[in-house]
């Protein structure tokens, strides 16, 4: 029992201590190396710039946080529901599949000149990419939890006398929760690259503005404040995907002792 | 030949008033599969009565578990008739309760909420699903506790054991009242010592309901334990090609499984398979 207390705190204390590590590391490496400060400054400076920039870094961090999130739940939304009838009839999986595979290998940073174009300068052209970007991961895996489901388990439903739509609402859609989760995992941080790629080409606000401004000013510094705001950020929303998913699927991590 | 062996022996006779009309009837049933060459069944006829408990024994791969599709109407016929319940059978009939070897619990359901599942989906369960939960919840909690499982109900499925999974399987497939019970190999992927205790749960369930039943199986103990009559099939394409009577006296038991005659029905059913595999 108090073995396995100390392995976990072991295990939950690992990642800070390999933060701590590699900071230490650029710490030094930045100090002692003679690499000038413009090019790799010291987490301190970048500390500093922290402190420095508070305001506008909470203002940007918000604006690129609405637009993330915004472009997120349309990704959702749209992709739950093409999920569905992708993974549900396999008359539209054949038609639509080929389609979404080409879509998804479009380099989106091509298709921002087309968003500027049509929607203008600002947070629409963000919203659009974080969306374009989130949308393909949580298609293919709601059609994934459908399409694997047990076929015994579609004959229990069908020789009851369950409809198709009982059958989807009863098991394809509890079968596809945990799919679905894995996919906002990965669709949240992509609206995150989503929306920042956006702001730095085509925006006024938000954290991808605020680094370009930096940059072109050679506050190295700031850009890094930037980059660590937004990795800090893209861990808060995977952090609470993991939790929803907890709650929502924690049936599926029986394996990991969820007992 | 079923006259000659049952005077041979002692009378074991235990009459039950057989229903004239069957209530399932299979008239020259046979099925082949798309782009499948040759038959999967080959005009088989069958019968089975009211509160009947018929298993259905053969090679592997003869098609058994074809036939249940068949019944149920998850599967069209290709040519012939399957009549259940005085009905003609088009699509897939309502309300028959199914089990197979895979116990296929929802992960997600604890198990007294699968169990409640049925009564979700049947009629006339369904239309009253809302405003008779209570009743409906204590319904299936009866069912738990009938197969031993009644301190289980809120564990998921999966903090059962193989064994205790199945028994939650059977409360599903009969919380309904369903008037067929469709086994496909249901304990087939349980221990010896498990199999044999849910002979005896199964028995208790159908000597207190009566349903019809009919059991796919590869194990001619458990056939000749459960069943009122056996059907042996021959290998693809899946004919009938003997069907013997099992005339022990219930509640049969495990010991009884160890009695001469017993094992004679075993064992001639065994030669009957030797014989259609060849």
């Amino acid at each position: 029992m108090k073995a396995s207390v100390r392995k976990r705190l072991v295990r939950q204390s690992m990642p800070w201590l390999l933060g701590a590590l590699l900071l230490a590391c650029w710490q030094i490496a930045s100090t002692r190396s003679g690499v000038s400060h413009a090019i790799l400054p010291a987490p301190s400076e970048v500390l500093h710039a922290f402190a420095q920039y508070r305001s506008a870094l909470t203002e940007h961090a918000l604006h690129t946080v609405v637009t993330s999130l915004i472009g997120f739940f349309l990704a959702l939304i749209g992709g739950v529901l093409l999920g569905l009838a992708v993974g549900a009839s396999p008359v539209i999986y054949s038609g639509v599949y080929p389609l979404l595979v080409a879509f998804n290998a479009i380099p989106k940073v091509a298709l921002l000149p087309l968003f500027v174009l049509w929607c203008g300068i600002g947070f629409l052209p963000a919203i659009l990419t974080a969306f374009s970007l989130a949308f393909f991961p949580i298609v293919v895996n709601v059609a994934t939890g459908l399409a694997t489901i047990e076929p015994e388990m579609e004959d229990v439903m069908r020789a009851l006398g369950a409809r198709r739509d009982e059958i989807l609402l009863k098991v394809g859609i509890p079968r596809s929760l945990p799919y679905l989760f894995a996919a906002l995992k990965v669709a949240i941080t992509l609206a995150f690259v989503g929306s920042v790629i956006s702001e730095t080409v085509a925006s006024n606000e938000g954290i991808g503005v605020l680094m370009m401004a930096a940059s072109s000013r050679f506050e190295v510094s700031l850009v890094f404040a930037g980059i660590i705001v937004i990795a800090a950020l893209a861990i808060a929303f995977y952090g609470i995907c993991g939790l929803v998913e907890n709650y929502m699927a924690h049936w599926a991590f029986r394996a990991r002792g969820g007992q | 030949m079923n006259l000659q062996l049952v005077s041979a022996r002692e009378p074991i006779v235990q009459e039950r008033p057989v229903d004239a009309r069957p209530f399932i009837n299979l008239k020259s049933v046979s099925l082949a599969y798309d782009g499948d060459a040759g038959l999967t069944l080959d005009r088989v006829s069958m019968d089975v009565g009211q509160g009947e408990f018929v298993a259905v024994v053969g090679p592997s791969g003869c098609g058994k578990s074809t036939l249940m599709k068949l019944v149920t109407g998850l599967l069209p016929a290709t040519s012939g008739e399957v009549i259940v319940d005085g009905g003609i059978v088009r699509g897939p009939i309502k309300g028959v309760g199914m089990a197979f070897q895979n116990a296929t619990l929802m992960p997600w359901r604890t198990t007294l909420k699968n169990v409640l599942l049925p009564l979700e989906i049947v009629q006339p369960f369904k239309r009253d699903r809302w405003r008779k939960r209570a009743e409906h919840a204590a319904r299936a909690q009866a069912m738990l506790d009938a197969v031993g499982l009644g301190a289980f109900g809120a564990k998921f499925p999966w903090q059962l054991s193989g064994g205790m999974q199945q028994r939650a399987n059977l409360c599903r497939a009969l919380v309904h009242e369903p008037k067929l019970l469709m086994l496909d190999e249901p304990f087939a992927a349980l221990d010896a010592f498990t199999r044999e205790e849910l002979w005896g749960v199964m028995q208790a369930l159908w000597l207190q309901r009566r349903f019809s039943a009919i059991l796919v199986t590869h194990d001619l103990r458990e056939a000749v334990f459960l069943a009122d009559r056996v059907f042996v099939m021959s290998k693809k394409p899946a004919r009938v090609i003997c069907e013997r009577r099992i005339d022990l006296p219930r509640p049969r038991t495990i010991e009884g499984s160890f009695e001469p005659h017993f094992i004679d029905l075993v064992h001639e059913m065994r030669g009957k398979i030797i014989e259609a595999r060849s």
